[in-house]
């Protein structure tokens, strides 16, 4: 008796133990995180580990960005790990933005003693409710024996059918309690059965409507890079020769440089790609879900037009836009399938209109004298990173960034499409330059935005990340703004950063470069600078003209045959 | 476009904690009605049954019948309002003022008129038990909102498809 005693000393376990070693389990390379009080167990059993490694950040919110970032830039589920209560809620936003970005992650939160949860005690907060509507699952551990199972299931539903970031809230005493350690080898949720194979009967259907089409395009979104579908869509449009828009959140999916690549659609899209969907008599959407951003009013959209959705998610199909023929599926099953069925489209005149279009309103923008043009700067780091991955924020330069960076590969291109969450890019490069050591990161940000979250320079100076972090600089809350002078009058109600420190001496204070670029001539000795400089982060704070707007731009509400181009 | 109509789903969930709040918290958060909702333990102690009337375009009605099953704790959705013919049963309590004891009798013979029970009886009040379908239990609040209702409490729906249309 007393032998079988020490037996289960020897091998039960702390939950917090448990818990790293199922991460360990699950292939985790990294935790972004930020210690506290209810997760102190796990933190500690992370002190010695050396296949995990743990980052410290220095903020919730950017522990759940790089886990983000992480997963966005790798296709693997980024971690994020935190404590209970305010810990929690900063991870929030974070893991938003992974919802609506259908971001693979799991984010572990620390919760008070079972004993203690429903008192309102010391930093306790019902983060399962809290999380709720903004996760795909989530999970509340009370018992350390739930431990193994529990990190299983959340990474097979976070990273299976359509991705989206699971919650592991897990009480104290089930992080201090032991248990045996078991891993499942599988799991089995009868309740959780993704469809990832299409319906062959509509798939047939499919290439029929395409075959008929005289004006078709292909409408490609982030799902095709979550689905690693950007193959599978490459040939789709090399066989059929059908012209293609890759939305915000698929940029690199299909070659922009490619002569039937249309560009981006949408609110700052191609006027090429937004003239052809008026005009489309067939769109074959692909992971894209007909967002408000890119259909304008629905009323006028596409009026023309059939539509095949192919979609893992059957409630994005018909949510927006009526659909003809629906498709439940992974966007690269059902794409292999559909490419077996498909030929060179006999559609001479439309390719030609196409190409008229591309020719006729390419992005372009005025130099205006004495000022650093935004989109010149952009350009410029086309010019010299175009292999970089690009982490954009959210604003006008994010805009910028999409419309003149021409982006040729999947996960090059990484930002907040959903959400538009302001903060995200700093933090998110952090996790996409860890998972991806050997290639060159380059974030562009926003003087709004990149103030949001600036203290995660800290761990990046740190770990001496090469991060190019370029920061166009217009001193305003750009995109707001810019929407003040066309609809407000020109009330720029809280959107004046002239305030703001100055960022280059500021990002020596925090232990990177720093350099500030004010004249034209000097952007491209900067970026060149920069490039030499692979010790740790740099900055480049590039002081743009003050008050240029992006364009083209379709109005919110007004039809996508409305856009404003700007320039005329 | 589309008439709004009136759709019963059996939602078939597994019983945990927290189940009921995901599915009340979909409806909330998308902005899709609930009519009724009832909830409860089915023969398999692992699954409960969720009943939920709710109205809505046919898009809407799509939409909500996708995004139930999206929820991971979801284990089928049936819309019985197009998947057969069905039954549907609702049980009410109701408490009439008796004040008037000559009423007292004329009470009781509409309640038998409506199969009802009388489950509790005091000098000025009693309360009865009606089981039957939407129109059955309207009829019979009406009738007795004449008496004086001083209270009353309804199950919320349940159904399921007929013989063997599962």
């Amino acid at each position: 008796m007393e032998l079988s005693g020490e037996q289960i000393q020897v091998d039960s376990l702390k939950g917090a133990q448990i818990l790293v070693n199922s991460l360990k389990r699950e292939g985790v390379e990294y935790i972004f995180g930020v210690n506290g009080g209810a997760a102190m167990p796990i933190f500690d059993a992370l002190y010695d580990e050396t296949e995990i490694k743990l980052i410290p950040m220095r903020h919730e919110q950017g522990a759940s960005h790089a886990a983000d970032g992480y997963a966005r830039a790798t296709g693997k589920v980024g971690v994020a790990l935190a404590t209970s209560g305010p810990g929690a809620t900063n991870l929030v936003t974070g893991i938003a933005t992974a919802y609506m970005d259908s971001i693979p992650m799991v984010a572990i939160t620390g919760q008070v003693f079972t004993h203690f949860i429903g008192s309102d005690a010391f930093q306790e907060c019902d983060v399962i409710g809290v999380t709720r509507p903004i996760c795909k699952h989530s999970y509340l551990i009370k018992d350390c024996e739930e431990v193994a199972d529990v990190v299983a299931e959340a990474f097979h539903i976070a990273s299976t059918g359509k991705p989206g970031p699971v919650i592991i809230d897990i009480a104290k005493d089930a992080q201090n309690n032991e248990a045996l350690f078991q891993y499942p080898e599988t799991v089995d949720i009868r309740s959780y059965k993704p469809q990832v194979h299409g319906d062959p009967a509509q798939i047939a259907k499919a290439a029929a409507l395409i075959k008929e089409a005289k004006r078709p395009m292909l409408y490609a979104g982030g799902g095709v890079v979550l689905a690693n579908a950007s193959e599978e869509l490459r040939e789709l449009t090399y066989k059929t020769q059908i012209p293609i828009t890759v939305t915000l959140m698929g940029l690199g999916a299909f070659p922009e440089t490619d002569p039937l690549a249309m560009e981006m659609p949408g609110m700052h899209g191609s006027c090429c790609a937004n003239y052809a969907f008026t005009d489309a008599d067939l769109i074959v959407a692909i992971g894209a879900r007909f967002d408000d951003r890119v259909t304008g009013d629905l009323s006028k959209f596409a009026p023309n037009a059939k539509k095949i959705h192919i979609d893992i998610d059957a409630s994005c199909i018909g949510k927006n836009v009526p659909v003809d023929v629906p498709i439940v599926g992974d966007a690269k099953n059902v794409l292999t399938e559909l490419n077996k069925q498909v030929s060179t489209a006999d559609i001479d005149p439309w390719r030609n209109q196409i190409q008229e279009w591309k020719r006729k309103y390419p992005f372009e923008y005025e130099q205006k004298v004495d000022k650093v043009m935004p989109q010149y700067v952009i350009e410029q780091i086309y010019e010299h990173y175009s292999d970089a991955i690009v982490i954009a924020d959210v604003g006008q330069h994010q805009m910028w960034a999409a419309q003149y960076f021409k982006f040729t590969e999947p996960r090059q291109w990484l930002n907040s499409g959903g959400l538009g969450t302001m903060g995200f890019s700093l933090p998110a490069a952090i996790g996409a330059q860890l998972g991806c050591p050997d290639k060159t990161v380059v974030n562009i940000n926003g003087d709004g935005s990149y103030i949001m979250t600036i203290q995660e320079l800290v761990p990046a100076v740190t770990m001496k990340l090469p991060l190019k972090i370029f920061i166009i600089n217009n001193m305003y809350l750009g995109m707001v703004r810019q929407w003040q002078e066309l609809f407000h009058g020109k009330r720029y109600s809280a959107v004046d950063y002239h305030d703001n420190p100055d960022f280059a001496l500021l990002a020596q204070a925090f232990g990177a470069t720093g350099l500030r670029v004010e004249h034209t001539e000097d952007v491209v000795p900067a970026l060149l600078k920069a490039k030499g400089i692979t010790d740790g982060p740099v900055v480049i704070d590039f002081i743009v003209d003050e008050e240029e707007n992006v364009f083209p731009m379709v109005p919110a509400g007004k039809g996508l045959g409305d856009v404003i181009r700007g320039l005329a | 476009m589309n008439s709004e109509k009136r759709h019963i789903f059996s939602v078939l969930v597994e019983n945990r904690f927290g189940v009921l709040a995901r599915v009340a918290g979909l409806f909330s958060g998308r902005g899709f009605n609930i009519d009724s909702l009832n909830v409860a333990e089915t023969h398999d102690k692992s699954i409960s049954q969720i009943t939920l009337v709710t109205h809505g375009d046919a898009q809407i009605i799509e939409q909500i019948y996708h995004h139930l099953n999206r929820l991971i704790d979801v284990i089928e959705v049936t819309d019985l309002s197009t998947a057969g013919t069905h039954v549907e049963r609702e049980l009410v309590l109701i408490k009439v003022a008796t004040d008037d004891p000559q009423k007292r009798t004329e009470i009781l013979q509409v309640a038998e008129v409506f199969r009802g029970r009388v489950i509790d009886m005091k000098p000025a009040s009693l309360v009865l038990e009606i089981t039957g379908d939407e129109g059955k239990l309207k009829a019979a609040i009406n009738i007795f909102n004449t008496y004086g209702i001083l209270e009353l409490a309804r199950t919320g729906k349940i159904a399921m498809l007929r013989g063997s249309e599962k």
